[in-house]
This record gives C-alpha cells, sequence and structure tokens, in this order.
C-alpha cells in the first residue's frame, strides 16, 4: 500500500513538473515578442546562479547606494540631450531612452533642468561619530566566532531606512547617530549567543534585514546612551529544508525575497509573497511588520503564509511546538510577534507555505472613464471575490505617470498603433483624458484557468465602463513599483521630494478617502508656501472583503523654500491625519516605527496599547530591542 | 499655476476674530449698480442669452430625474424606510414625500424670472448695488467646493433677487428651501419650483421618514455639488428688521456631509440684503400687532401690484467671504467618531459638533448683520423714536451728523455719502420715508395721529400710533446690532454698584442674559462682548478704563445717554411682560394664550397712559421676552397633550420685574 501510494504520489509529482516545465517553454515561444513575465519587472539574475548564492554581501555599499535606492549601477538620469535614461543591465528598463520623461516631470513639478541639487558624492567618513564600543562584549563576540565590525561606511549603511529624510539627510551628507558595532550572525545559535551577551552587558540591539524600513524604524533613538548593535541578518540566508508533503518550507529570517523566490522556483515552487520591495527585504522585516505582498489574493499576506516561527528574546526562544495548520490555543503567538518590529526579539527561523509555480501568467489592463467607475469595479470584483492575483487602480496622474515611463518606440508602426488606441478611447469612446484611469492587473494559474478567470474579470470591468488596455499597460503599470524608488532619487537630483504611504479603508469610504487625502496634500503644500502644486496622486492596491488597500505618492518642487523637510514632514502629517479622520488606518504594510508611533494609542485604544507594553515589559525588561518602535 | 487664492474668512474657534473684535477696522467691498445695466440693453435679451455658469469641479453631472432616484435609492432612505416599517408602502410614501418636496429647475422658467424681475425691479428699486468682488469670490468658491448661500431674510424679494443676481452673473443657480406655505400658491408655486425652490414642512419633528427623505435631499444635492443650497439661517423674514435668532436644523444638515468625510469642504456664504424701505412695512407691523399674516395666494400677489407704483429706493446685496466649514471644524470636532458605524445610518451628532454648529449659525448671522449696509434713514428714525414730541429740523440734522460719527466709529458699515451735506442726506431719507415721518414748520416727527379720526375708538387710534412706532422701529432695529454691547454696557454702568469692573460685568451679563434671545448675542461669549463694548465705548471716549475699574468720561454723557435710551422700550418691554405675568390670575396659562393677553394687557396701559412705549405691543417682543424668562426659569412650560401652558413663577417674575426697573 505504502509504496504504491509513494508511486503514485511521485508520478503525480512528475506530472505537474512536467506541466511547469510546458508552461515555461510555451510562454517563451509565445514571449518572444511580448516579454510578458512576472520576474521581467524585477531583477533579472541569472538562472544558472548556485543554490547558495549570496545577493547581499556583508559589504553592502559595494553594490548598493549608500544615499539613495537600490543597486549602485542603476539609476534615473536626464542625458546631454535631456532625454531621460535608466542606467545599468538589471531591469527591463536599463538602458532604455524615456523621451517623454522629462516633459512629464517639468510640466508636473515645475521643475527646469538647470537647476540640479546634487547629492554629496562620497560618504564623508570622518563626519561618522567614533564607535561607543564595550570591549568586553567585543572580545567574547570574538570568542564565540560571531563576524563583527565598527567599519564607519558599515555602520551608517544601517542608521538608516529609506524615509524621505533619511535619504534627504545622507545626500546632503548630514550623519545623525549610528550603530557603534555591526554584527553578521550566521545562524540562529549566534543569535543566542548574541542576544546572551547584549543582555550580559547590557547593550541595545537593533535587528537589521532588508534596510528599506519606511517609517523611520532602523533610527537609532536619540536618547539611546548605551552602545547600539546592529544586529544584520544578512547572513542567515538558507533554505533549511522544502517539506513537498506539507508544501512548506523552512528558511533563515535573513534571505531576501528575490533568493528566497528564485532558489523556491529552482524546485518548481514559490512562496507568492512579493512585496514591492521583495529585491531587498528580508522574511524576517516582513515577519517584524506584517508585510503584505502584491500577490495577496492568491497567496496570502505574511500572516497567512506563516506556519512557524523561531525568535530569540531576552527572555529566551519563542516557538511553537508543532506545525499544525491551525490552534485555538489562546491567542495565537504568532501575533505577538509579526508586527513588533524589532521590539522583542530576533526572528530567526520561519517555517512557510509554498505553492507549486504557477504554468501561466498574464498580465491586463482595463481603462475606466474615471476613478470613481474603477472603484466600482474593483468593489464588485471583490465582491464576487475573483481577484485575480494582483489588481491594482491607478488614478488618472499616476497613469499619466505611467506613461511618461515609456520607452522610445523603436518603429513607426508601434507609434501609429499607440496613436490609434488613444483616439479610439478618448475620441471613440468620449474617455475625458484628464479623467480616465486604468487597472493593471495579474493572472496567475493554469492556461485554461487563467483564460476563465481573465474573461469574467473583464466582463465585470464592462459593466463599469471599462475597456481591456492590453497587456502591455498592465505591465508597465507593475514597473513602475520596481522602479519608483530609483525615481525619488532622480527627483531629488532637481529640487523635488517626496515619499509613498499607504492605508487600509472599508470599500464606502475609499472615494472619499482618495480625494479628501489628495486635496488636503495640495492645500498643506498651498498653505506652507511650496511655489508649485504637488503631485499627490493615489491608487488602490489591494482588495478585500471588506475593504480596500489604498496607496498615495505625495512629491513636491521644493525651490524657494527654506526648511523643505520641515514642510514635508507636515504634509504627511496632515495627511496622515486625513486618513485617520476618513475612517483609514494607521498602516496597511509599511507598519508604525517610530514615524507614526505618536498615533498608536488613538488607533488601537490606551488598552490595547497597555496589553502590548506589558508583554514589551516581560519579555524584554531592560530594553535590549531598544529601537524604541511602536510603543 | 495655482488658481488665484481663494481667501477664506474662516474664524477661529472659540475666540473672536480680530475682524469681529474691532468691526470698524474692516475692509468692505465696493457695491456696484447691477440695474443699470439693464436699464441699457433688452430685458429680452438678458433673459435669453447664453448661460453658462461654472460649476463644482467635482461634478457628477445629473438630471432632476436621476437626482430623485439617488435620494430614493440611498442607503441612508433605504435604511430609515426598513426601520419604519412595511417596505413597498413606505417606500411609495417616501416618493411622494420627496416629489411634494423637490424643485423642478428649469431653465426655461429662469428665463421668464429673470424677464419678469428684470422689469419688477426697476420699477420698484432706484438701483441694486452688489459687491462684484463678492460675487467673483462666490464664483471661484462653486468651483472649489460645494456651496451653501446663507441670505439674510426681511422680504419675500430676497431669494427672488438671489437667484436674479445669480442669473446675471452667470454663477449657478442655487436650489432653495422654502416654507411649504407658498406652495399654496397655485401657478406661482409650481414656477417657484421651476426656479429651485423646494418646499419643506414648516414641523416635522417627529416624522421620521420626512426627515430622512429631506435631510438625504439636501445632502445628496450637496455631496454632488449639484447646485449651490440656499437657505434662511433665521427661518423666517424678521418682521422688525433685527435678526432672528439662528436655526440650526439645517445648517446641521449641510455640514453633515463634511463630518462624515463625503466631501472635502463646504462654503457657507453669507449674503446680506438690506432694504431702503421694505415692500412689507406696515404688513410687519401689523403682523406683529396681532393682524394675522394674510395667506400667501396668487391673487393676493397679483392686487399687491400697486405696490409697484411705490419708490422703494435703493437695494443693497452684499456677498461675504466664504466660510470654510473645515476650518470651522479644525481642532473642533473629531471626525473619526463616524468611523464605527456605516455613514448612511443615522447618528445624533456628538457634544463637540453640536456646539460648533450652533455657534456658527450665531456667527453666520453676525457676519450677516455686519456687512448689512445701513442708510442714513435708520440713524434719523432712531432718533426720531427716541424724541417722540419731535425735532426741529436743524437739531435732528445735527444729532444725525453726531450718531454718524458715532456708528462709524463702532464700524457700521454706514452708506453716507461724503460729498453731500448732511441736510440732503436727512432730507433724502425724510422724502422717501414721508408715510412714516412728517415735516411741518420746520419741525419732524413721527407721522402718528394725534387725536382720534371720525368714528375711531381710543382703541383704534393706540393701535395706529402703534403701527407707526412699530414702522419706524424696523428701520432703528437695522442699526442696533451696531450698539447693542456698548449700550447694554451704558446701562449696566449706571446700575452696577460702583465703577468696579467685575461688579459692572455682573450688570452687563445679567442684562445680556435677559436680551439673549432679543439680540444676536453668541452663546457663551458674554466676556468677549463685554470686552468689545468697553473697547468701542473706550475708543470714542465715553468712558476710560484702568485695570480694575471702569467710568464714565467727562465727555461721555450724551454717547451713554443716547444708548441707554436705545435699550429703553426693550426694558419697558420686558418689565410689562413681566407684570403681565405676575397678575395673571389663571393658573394654567395656555401658550398660545399669552401673545394675546400680554398685548391686551400692555395696550390697557397704554389707554390709562401709564405706558407711553408702543414697543411694548409687539409680539416679537413679548415671545422673546418670555423665552427669556423660561431661560431664566421664571416661567415653566408644562406639555399637556396637545396643548402647552405656562406655570408662572410669580416671586421670580416680580423680581426679575424690580431688577429690570433699576436699570
Amino acid at each position: 500500500m505504502a509504496s504504491n501510494t509513494d508511486i503514485s504520489e511521485r508520478q503525480r509529482i512528475a506530472a505537474r513538473r512536467l506541466r511547469v516545465v510546458a508552461g515555461h517553454l510555451q510562454k517563451c515561444v509565445q514571449g518572444e515578442g511580448a516579454g510578458v513575465s512576472a520576474q521581467a519587472c524585477k531583477t533579472e539574475t541569472p538562472r544558472s546562479s548556485p543554490a547558495k548564492a549570496t545577493s547581499v554581501p556583508k559589504r553592502r555599499q559595494d553594490i548598493m547606494k549608500w544615499n539613495g535606492w537600490g543597486y549602485s549601477d542603476s539609476r534615473f538620469l536626464f542625458n546631454k540631450k535631456g532625454q531621460g535614461e535608466f542606467t545599468g543591465k538589471r531591469y527591463r528598463l536599463s538602458g532604455m531612452i524615456l523621451p517623454s520623461l522629462k516633459d512629464w516631470f517639468e510640466a508636473t513639478f515645475g521643475t527646469s533642468l538647470q537647476h540640479k541639487t546634487p547629492a554629496t558624492p562620497t560618504l564623508n567618513v570622518s563626519a561618522v561619530p567614533p564607535p561607543n564600543l564595550v570591549e568586553p562584549f567585543v572580545e567574547e563576540l570574538k570568542v564565540a566566532g560571531v563576524a563583527a565590525s565598527h567599519d564607519p561606511e558599515g555602520r551608517v549603511f544601517r542608521s538608516h531606512g529609506h524615509c524621505l529624510h533619511e535619504i534627504f539627510a545622507l545626500r546632503e551628507g548630514r550623519i545623525g547617530r549610528v550603530p557603534d558595532l555591526v554584527v553578521w550572525p550566521n545562524c540562529h545559535n549566534d543569535v543566542v549567543k548574541i542576544v546572551e551577551l547584549a543582555c550580559k552587558y547590557n547593550v541595545c540591539l537593533m535587528p537589521y534585514g532588508g534596510g528599506t524600513s519606511v517609517s523611520s524604524a532602523l533610527e537609532c533613538p536619540l536618547e539611546e546612551t548605551r552602545s547600539v548593535v546592529s544586529l544584520d541578518t544578512s547572513q542567515m540566508n538558507r533554505i533549511l529544508w522544502i517539506d513537498e508533503k506539507n508544501l512548506t518550507v523552512h528558511v533563515e529570517a535573513g534571505i531576501i525575497g528575490q533568493d528566497l523566490e528564485r532558489q523556491l522556483n529552482e524546485s518548481g515552487y514559490c512562496t507568492g509573497h512579493e512585496p514591492d520591495s521583495m529585491e531587498f527585504s528580508s522574511l524576517g522585516g516582513w515577519v517584524a511588520t506584517r508585510a503584505s505582498g502584491m500577490k495577496k489574493n492568491i497567496y496570502g499576506n505574511i500572516e497567512d503564509l506563516v506556519v512557524h516561527i523561531k525568535m530569540v528574546t531576552p527572555r529566551g526562544v519563542i516557538e511553537k511546538s508543532c506545525q499544525g495548520p491551525r490552534m485555538s490555543t489562546g491567542p495565537d503567538i504568532h501575533h505577538f510577534i509579526m508586527g513588533s518590529e524589532g521590539t522583542l526579539g530576533v526572528v530567526t527561523e520561519v517555517t512557510m507555505k509554498i505553492r507549486p509555480l504557477p504554468e501561466y501568467q498574464k498580465y491586463g489592463s482595463i481603462v475606466f472613464p474615471n476613478f470613481q467607475q474603477g472603484v466600482s469595479c474593483l468593489r464588485e470584483v471583490a465582491r464576487q471575490r475573483c481577484a485575480p492575483a494582483s489588481i491594482r487602480l491607478m488614478d488618472n496622474e499616476q497613469f499619466q505617470f505611467g506613461h511618461a515611463l515609456k520607452p522610445q518606440v523603436s518603429s513607426i508602426f508601434t507609434s501609429f498603433l499607440d496613436g490609434l488606441k488613444k483616439f479610439y478611447i478618448t475620441k471613440f469612446k468620449g474617455f475625458e483624458p484628464h479623467h480616465l484611469c486604468v487597472a493593471t492587473l495579474l493572472f496567475e494559474g493554469d492556461r485554461e484557468k487563467v483564460l476563465q478567470h481573465e474573461k469574467q474579470v473583464y466582463d465585470i470591468a464592462a459593466k463599469f465602463g471599462g475597456l481591456a488596455a492590453g497587456e502591455d499597460n498592465g505591465q508597465r503599470g507593475y514597473m513602475l513599483t520596481f522602479v519608483i524608488a530609483y525615481l525619488r532619487d532622480l527627483g531629488m537630483d532637481y529640487y523635488v521630494i517626496g515619499e509613498s504611504f499607504e492605508t487600509s479603508v472599508p470599500w464606502d469610504r475609499v472615494l472619499d478617502l482618495c480625494r479628501n487625502v489628495k486635496e488636503r496634500i495640495v492645500r498643506e503644500c498651498k498653505e506652507r508656501g511650496v511655489q508649485f502644486p504637488p503631485f499627490s496622486t493615489c491608487r488602490v492596491t489591494q482588495t478585500y472583503d471588506a475593504g480596500a488597500c489604498v496607496y498615495f505618492y505625495f512629491a513636491f518642487n521644493y525651490r524657494g523654500l527654506a526648511d523643505p523637510l520641515h514642510v514635508y514632514e507636515r504634509v504627511e502629517h496632515e495627511a496622515r491625519e486625513e486618513i485617520l479622520a476618513n475612517g483609514g488606518s494607521l498602516s496597511h504594510h509599511h507598519g508604525v516605527g517610530k514615524l507614526r508611533k505618536e498615533w498608536m494609542r488613538e488607533a488601537v485604544s490606551t488598552v490595547g496599547l497597555g496589553m502590548l507594553q506589558s508583554v514589551k515589559e516581560y519579555v524584554d525588561p531592560n530594553n535590549i530591542f531598544g529601537n524604541r518602535n511602536l510603543l | 499655476p495655482w488658481r488665484p487664492p481663494s481667501r477664506h474668512a474662516a474664524f477661529s474657534g472659540s475666540t473672536t476674530s480680530p475682524d469681529l473684535r474691532h468691526p470698524g477696522l474692516k475692509k468692505r467691498d465696493e457695491l456696484e449698480d447691477m440695474l443699470e445695466e439693464r436699464r441699457r440693453s433688452s430685458d429680452a435679451r438678458h433673459a435669453l442669452r447664453c448661460y453658462a455658469p461654472a460649476v463644482y469641479k467635482g461634478l457628477a453631472p445629473r438630471e432632476v430625474s436621476a437626482l430623485r432616484g439617488a435620494v430614493l435609492q440611498s442607503d441612508a432612505l433605504q435604511h430609515v424606510i426598513g426601520q419604519v416599517s412595511r417596505r413597498e408602502l413606505v417606500q411609495e410614501e417616501a416618493a411622494h414625500l420627496l416629489d411634494e418636496m423637490a424643485h423642478r429647475l428649469r431653465l426655461g422658467t429662469v428665463r421668464f424670472f429673470a424677464y419678469v424681475l428684470s422689469k419688477v425691479f426697476k420699477t420698484l428699486f432706484r438701483s441694486v448695488r452688489v459687491n462684484e468682488e463678492g460675487v467673483q469670490r462666490l464664483q471661484q468658491a462653486i468651483q472649489d467646493h460645494p456651496v451653501v448661500l446663507l441670505p439674510s431674510h426681511r422680504s419675500y424679494m430676497d431669494f427672488l433677487m438671489m437667484s436674479y443676481i445669480l442669473y446675471t452673473y452667470d454663477l449657478a443657480l442655487p436650489v432653495i428651501a422654502a416654507g411649504m406655505d407658498f406652495m399654496s400658491m397655485k401657478v406661482v408655486g409650481e414656477m417657484l419650483r421651476m426656479s429651485g425652490a423646494f418646499f419643506i414642512r414648516r414641523s416635522f419633528g417627529g416624522d421620521k421618514l420626512y426627515w430622512a427623505v429631506f435631510s438625504e435631499y439636501v445632502k445628496t444635492m450637496l455631496r454632488t455639488g449639484y447646485a449651490p443650497i440656499e437657505f434662511f439661517l433665521e427661518g423666517t423674514r424678521s418682521r422688525t428688521g433685527k435678526s432672528l435668532t439662528p436655526k440650526t436644523g439645517l445648517l446641521n444638515i449641510v455640514m453633515e456631509p463634511f463630518f462624515k468625510g463625503e466631501v472635502f469642504d463646504i462654503h457657507l456664504v453669507p449674503v446680506s440684503i438690506s432694504y431702503d424701505r421694505i415692500l412689507e412695512e406696515s404688513l410687519y407691523a401689523r403682523e406683529l400687532l396681532g393682524v394675522p399674516k394674510p395667506k400667501e395666494t396668487t391673487s393676493g400677489l397679483l392686487k399687491a401690484r400697486q405696490i409697484l407704483r411705490e419708490d422703494y429706493g435703493v437695494m443693497h446685496v452684499y456677498f461675504g467671504h466664504p466660510v470654510s466649514v473645515r476650518s470651522l471644524a479644525q481642532g473642533r470636532v473629531k471626525r473619526s467618531q463616524y468611523n464605527l458605524v456605516p455613514r448612511h445610518i443615522p447618528q445624533r451628532p456628538c457634544l463637540a459638533a453640536q456646539a460648533l454648529v450652533g455657534e456658527a449659525a450665531f456667527r453666520l448671522v453676525r457676519l450677516q448683520e455686519q456687512a448689512m449696509v445701513l442708510r442714513p434713514w435708520t440713524l434719523v428714525a432712531t432718533l426720531l423714536l427716541q424724541n417722540p414730541d419731535g425735532m426741529d429740523l436743524p437739531v435732528l440734522e445735527e444729532q444725525a451728523a453726531w450718531l454718524r460719527r458715532l456708528a462709524l466709529s463702532f464700524g457700521a458699515f454706514l452708506d453716507w455719502p461724503d460729498c453731500k451735506p448732511c441736510r440732503e442726506v436727512v432730507g433724502a431719507g425724510l422724502a422717501l420715508h414721508k408715510n412714516l415721518a412728517r415735516v411741518s414748520g420746520g419741525r419732524v416727527r413721527l407721522a402718528v395721529a394725534e387725536t382720534p379720526g371720525v368714528g375711531q375708538t381710543a382703541e383704534e387710534l393706540a393701535f395706529d400710533r402703534a403701527v407707526g412706532v412699530l414702522s419706524c422701529a424696523s428701520y432703528r432695529n437695522q442699526i442696533l446690532h451696531v450698539f447693542i454691547r456698548p449700550a447694554l454696557l451704558s446701562v449696566a454702568l449706571r446700575t452696577a454698584n460702583s465703577s468696579r469692573k467685575d461688579e459692572v460685568y455682573t450688570c452687563f451679563n445679567f442684562l445680556w442674559t435677559v436680551f439673549s434671545n432679543e439680540f444676536i448675542l453668541c452663546p457663551g461669549a458674554s466676556v468677549q462682548d463685554f470686552e468689545e463694548a468697553c473697547y468701542l465705548l473706550g475708543k470714542c471716549c465715553a468712558v476710560q478704563e484702568s485695570q480694575q475699574d471702569i467710568v464714565m468720561s467727562e465727555g461721555g454723557h450724551a454717547t451713554l445717554a443716547f444708548l441707554r435710551a436705545l435699550l429703553d422700550p426693550f426694558l419697558q418691554g420686558y418689565q410689562v411682560v413681566c407684570q403681565y405675568l405676575c397678575k395673571e390670575t389663571e393658573e394654567n396659562l395656555r401658550e398660545n394664550k399669552f401673545v394675546p393677553a400680554a398685548r391686551n394687557f400692555a395696550l390697557q396701559l397704554i389707554l390709562a397712559g401709564t405706558l407711553k412705549c408702543y414697543e411694548a405691543l409687539s409680539s416679537d417682543l413679548q415671545k422673546n421676552a418670555l423665552a427669556a424668562l423660561v431661560q431664566l426659569e421664571a416661567v415653566t412650560k408644562v406639555k399637556v397633550g396637545d396643548q402647552v401652558t405656562l406655570k408662572v413663577n410669580r416671586r421670580a417674575a416680580s423680581s426679575l420685574e424690580d431688577m429690570l426697573g433699576t436699570f
């Protein structure tokens, strides 16, 4: 009997693998021209890389910018002809000319390419404060064999996330409080040792994963007088085992998103968890901030994906005794860990669900006459619970933004086709170019089901005046999320500063919240002396049964402002107030960090806050994990 | 790239803004005559011209019929219908209520009105002067946010004129909340409906469904930016020329979409409409004396044609600065309180929101008052009322010139031509109001009969006189808001035991409380009002202030005496009401019997010669006095079945009378 099952099991797996491979082949064949593939938007690393490829070296500054987003070799610039260009070879957009970027940029922000605000080119090491080291602690670490360094560049690199104010300061060469030491544990036991020693010598530990925080979570608290040690998890990046029977994977928490997916893909699996930051963010970071992935409609958010978590705290290791899929054992202790933002301990290992790689993927897009119709359509899709892997609705401003990133078209025929499409939509269908908006879609699964699903969604869209607008538009929409952070650096070269922030809100308030927050931003900018109307735009990025996640981009030209950062911070603050006043949440997936702490009491009530505080007091009475996030 | 900045006259929450504290400093817009153009070019062409107003930027274009569907199918209305009882029946009733209520704005009718009203207004008025800067501000406001127009209400002409002006300046036509009484005017009612009026019942306190239909109708129009909403904060036409205590019901409704986040902001635009002569002048006086208001009928309107033969002078319309509800609510109302209940479910506004709406209502009425153009005649009428035996013309002129200076120093928006000599200005007023004041032998006096006419009883004579006095008082009342705070202080100064500020304030506060129904005194603002009064009297050198004390200055006698005399009729009138209540023997006085009985009591005193103050006969004053007595707990209202009876606490009423007597 047993062997029988085994055989049939093996056969099933083999058949599935075959299907997957066939799917890839098919994709290659038909993808020749369109080049449609989910991975295409993100970094393309050669397939042949060894299983244990470390894409994050200890010296991150060797491949990544010290004062901006992402890889050093990839950046936007305006070339001598004034054309937009994206350098490097990593992305689909890399090496391409973006002819309409300049006009859009100048018209949107009222800037001129004549007026530059270049960043300080290199880090002035002498400006970095000398490390405050606890010698016996360092000694014992050495004895324990844990890698450590107090190299100034490495410390500066780990002193910040990617909030605007953090990057802005670095570009101006301003260095604030930085960690005194960086340590690189290799495994769970190393972490146990480090935490023990930290407790022994009363050293402040700050876990550091991908460094993509946008909530000031990685800033060293100014009031911290102890030695601050940045615990870099990047070397704990192995997949420890894959359990194909239960479809789970056990991974060290320092692994970053793209490595995890690539390595799983090689075995025919994926987690399906794809936050926009997945090129750089780490599994431990996702758990610590309650991350959300683009394809959560199929795979779920991090809290749905996690089966087991191991975390090292000053009190010891916390974990569950089994991997049962659901338990009724009091409040789920995972929920003390998820969203704890590094205040309780270090997540070292995680068991996650995996899924077989989908055999087929397809992008799509729908044009709506206006944002309101688009939201109604998304609401209906959610009501019928037929959301594709991803469905996002961009407002008009963002749609135009996306268009500004269209690469140079090679043939007259393509540009003719574009013109024809535009004519059809605006003239023939009567869509107002300044009102229309577009939804981008990503379908995944087996081919037949995808096509069927696609039809269902387009049929719903038609009821709300939506017109299918092609795969290309859809794919460009997703590309935007990976390059937006690079674009911010370009803006900062020309007096433009900006940021994104997010919320979640019940369906019936989506439209009101979007309108009011965008308008509040415009008004606050005006009242604070911003000379040119800001870029204030939003998109609905996730649908849920009872509401949606809304993402805002906001940027403005700061020429003529005495203290642009202060203006920026006030406007962001007021925008958050507006979100809360309109029934939006404090955060959908960015977390609270130190940036949004002031609203925590209001968000979870005094009793709720007290509960969290008492957990902190029990787990970490001496505030070893002293990043002071959240509470 | 920014559009021209639209300025918001948002006033700060709890403290009085500098504008209100020192109204004299306020810069006011120039006024232009809008009829001038009409006198030069064709009315027909005006009525037929291309009308393409700027609309709200977020407007979702909508037909009148679609509006009806949107209201009837709205979650809010469906929720209430579901609560009331069997759905189908109620749904039908709701549709019926909506049809009874809804406007049916048609451009054709508007054009018809534009033509007819051009003719009518040109006959009635020498000119209609409008602040065009205000019109431009309004145009900007309409594009930015939903707008609520809040005109003052002195005459039926008000809303006709409002729509006419908006049409003339190519602004979006408002939908106007009108009382149901108009609907009974057959053709005219329908025509008003087609020019944007919608009709609401005067009272529907307990009717949940009616309330739901009504409030959803208004809110739907507001949220979608369908049209500016216009209604009268005072609720009804003021018969006395004074602003009435604002009603907050509709204001609550129109502010709610902001509290619930359904709109980014709402602009409230106070509009001050003032008349040289009010069309309903003597009608109002008679109404105040108990002659019932004529029912609005079409034939009645036709009979009123004789009105067209008279000269009504100049009309002034002043569009105030838009007041942003968002700025008003800033830091005062937590909008997140609405997060936990679906917004279509009716929710009682929180105390902070209620307080805010109440306060806003008073302040808006004050803004109306302050931008009301005052004509020299109002000063003349004030002086004549204080001198019932008449005045020599030169004396009157001299005093008018003095009063003009005083009014201006108190910040009055006085339209007194600088270039003309005082004699001419006073003369023009007397000429326009020859029915109220008579000049004979160089002496001016109120045009009231001295001796009974043939077959006239003493009562009828007294009634005639009262009509004259009350008509005249309606002009004096227009200027009272300028003087009221200093006047209260003047009276308090004389009565207070010492000149210590706190004692003077105690007296001031007592009077302030007693008269809080009579005049627009913002609730809870007695300290600010006291300070304002001190400031104004100090400014015109009538008093001197030190750290502790406040005393009359040497030359202040005339000013203070004048101001005290202003309040005199009200003090006397309130005393008479107290006397009446003390003497009234009936145990359970029905509320609806109160006014006639009090009037009769006052009339007897007048006939007996013990009372000279005809204003004590005014039902408005009597009602306000009663409200004050209820507030001071000298009278309690008891509801038995449908009847409301008044229980008088005689001790309290008589001590109040004594107190008033000391002033």
